[in-house]
């Protein structure tokens, strides 16, 4: 506990304590009240994008060039129309397929090896780490150009496996992972193996279970990063059954023009399955994207 | 035959076991690539002819590409307007946000809200907000008010700003979240000596929540450079009809990369400014590794 005559020192952030209470050392009284109101208006203004265009999906053609947020006759007609021809519900399940087998892998792999070079001592682990960790500083745009010789020499063109094979494992999980199993005391490991567990089984049923909320972390910033992927699933996918949302919009956008009801239900499409999982497991993401946001 | 092994043996064993499949992964998907594109901008390549030794004429090409100057400024103003602006806005509303208790998960969900959209989705979304009367949201709302329109991304001033706009948006949310996280970090007794002392609220400010946020700051400085520097999905979405348009007044690295690439299939060339791009991340995150060293 820091007392009056600590000389202050830069405060690492942590996660503990945000979703305690705020620190409420605002003033009481009208002052408050006034703050409340402009960051109520803030926020309200934040979100019109996204009001807008949900709104703007459930309109008629005729009505699209009116301000008005609500419908005077909603209509679930653009939806209808967008998911009629198919292609919207091939874009949604392909990103689904792509996004929960990266992250699944990554969640494997990225602990896998965070818990090995945290928790062994064998030679070459340091070179193992700092090589892994030096990736961090190669930008995807760097390797793009390399990776679709790769997937033009060995057939991965226009497959889920060449939009996947990248992002199988990141840096940013392994190095995350390792972080968090530091905190994993070496006693339970060690008790586990006297009673007879295997190293495989101790990773999986012992230390994995201690690490759930960072798991969870993971998970999050990898599904999202690739549900909303763009550049590399634009460059690898040819034919339009193949395209992921993202890039499948970018085209759609382009066809329809000035079709902006249907652009809109396109971009809602896209967005509203992450907004509802937000809004279930707010607290939980939150927390997630800061532990991911600070110890990555 | 294991059970000849020693325990430390064994723990070798099991460690590269379990490492062999990623050191693959590393090695085959991210080193090699690394080691490829350096070599591929040493040469003269378009994909279907030959690949030809070219040393330093891809580089050379790009210090005489009037276009890169102009890409190479772009890139800088996205960076150089957005992240200022974006770490004072997102300052702003989580030191406020921070002094709310009530509602304030409501609030601050609000906030996060745009943070898990997809940047494609959003940048068709802005782009309609910016088309002119009768569809344009903003224009609309000028109009409404007297105020002439405005051309947002038929102009080579206004396009920039237009289009680095939603990438500003989109971020906030996680800044303000990563900022509170650091404001709950500074321990209340430094306030509470403060406020016994009489020390008013913008002293505490400048003396107290701003220097103990030094670390916060420089990680939210850092992320929101990287991100700029790299800008491509807003970019592209917004101008699909002439990607980087008008007259290339928009058009950053990442984008005169993929059309190098991938437009123009001159892969030598494209290979060269992918190393540039990774040269200016490359100082920017050693100038964060500097900054930090003495903390």
């Amino acid at each position: 506990m820091a007392s009056l005559t600590d000389v202050p020192a830069p405060a690492k952030p942590t996660t503990e304590g945000l979703l305690r209470n705020p620190t409420g050392r605002g003033p009481r009284g009208h002052g408050q009240a006034v703050r409340w109101i402009l960051l109520f208006l803030g926020g309200v203004l934040m979100v019109m994008p996204l009001v807008y265009m949900v709104s703007t999906s459930l309109k008629w053609p005729h009505e699209v060039y009116d301000v008005n947020l609500i419908p005077e006759e909603p209509t679930i007609e653009n939806y209808t129309y967008v998911l009629e021809d198919g292609r919207f519900y091939d874009w949604f399940v392909n990103s689904l397929v792509i996004a929960t087998i990266t992250t699944i892998s990554n969640v494997l792999f990225d602990s896998l090896v965070g818990y090995t070079l945290c928790k062994f001592r064998f030679p070459g682990r340091q070179l193992v780490f700092i090589a892994i960790l030096s990736t961090l500083m190669i930008p995807t745009e760097m390797l793009v150009i390399p990776w679709y010789l790769m997937s033009q020499q060995f057939g991965w063109l226009d497959s889920y496996w060449g939009i996947m094979f990248p992002g199988l494992m990141t840096a940013f999980g392994t190095f995350l992972m390792k972080q968090f199993f530091e905190s994993v005391p070496d006693d339970f490991l060690e008790a586990a193996r006297i009673d007879g567990l295997n190293e495989l089984q101790i990773w999986w049923t012992v230390a994995m279970p201690l690490v759930k909320p960072a798991l969870a972390a993971l998970a999050i910033f990898v599904f999202l990063g690739n549900w909303t992927a763009f550049l590399w699933p634009l460059i690898v996918t040819n034919s339009v059954e193949l395209y992921t949302l993202p890039v499948g919009l970018s085209g759609f956008g382009d066809e329809v023009d000035v079709a902006w009801e249907l652009i809109m239900t396109g971009a809602a499409i896209s967005t509203i399955p992450t907004l509802v999982v937000f809004l279930i497991f707010q607290r939980f993401i939150i927390r997630g994207v800061v532990m991911a946001g600070l110890k990555g | 035959m294991f059970a000849n092994l020693t325990i430390r043996q064994k723990q070798i064993a099991w460690a590269w076991a379990f490492l062999a499949l990623p050191v693959l992964f590393y090695g085959v998907i991210r080193f090699y690539p690394t080691g490829n594109a350096i070599l591929i901008s040493f040469q003269d390549w378009n994909l279907l002819g030959s690949r030809t030794w070219a040393g330093w004429e891809n580089y050379a090409k790009l210090w005489n590409d009037p276009v890169f100057w102009k890409v190479f400024v772009n890139t800088f103003e996205y960076l150089l307007i957005g992240t200022p602006l974006s770490l004072l806005i997102s300052f702003v509303i989580a030191y406020h946000l921070d002094k709310v208790r009530f509602m304030h998960g409501f609030l601050r969900m609000l906030y996060f809200l745009p943070f898990m959209t997809s940047a494609v989705a959003m940048a068709w979304v802005w782009r309609w907000f910016y088309q002119p009367v009768p569809s344009g949201l903003f224009n609309k709302l000028l109009a409404s008010v007297g105020i002439p329109q405005i051309e947002f991304l038929n102009s080579t001033t206004n396009a920039l700003p237009a289009v680095l706009a939603p990438a500003i948006w989109a971020g906030l949310g996680f800044q303000i979240i990563i900022f509170m996280a650091g404001l709950r970090a500074i321990p209340t007794t430094y306030y509470e000596a403060a406020r016994v002392d009489g020390v008013g609220w913008w002293t505490q400010l400048t003396q107290i929540t701003i220097p103990l946020l030094r670390p916060t700051i420089v990680f939210i400085v850092v992320f929101s450079s990287i991100g700029f520097l790299r800008i491509f999905d807003h970019v592209f979405n917004m101008t699909t009809n002439n990607p980087g348009g008008p007259l290339d007044s928009t058009k950053p690295l990442v984008l005169m990369i993929y059309q190098t690439a991938f437009t123009s299939f001159d892969m030598g060339y494209a290979a060269a400014q992918t190393v540039v791009l990774f040269l200016i991340l490359l100082i920017v995150s050693l100038a964060q590794l500097w900054i930090l060293r003495s903390d």
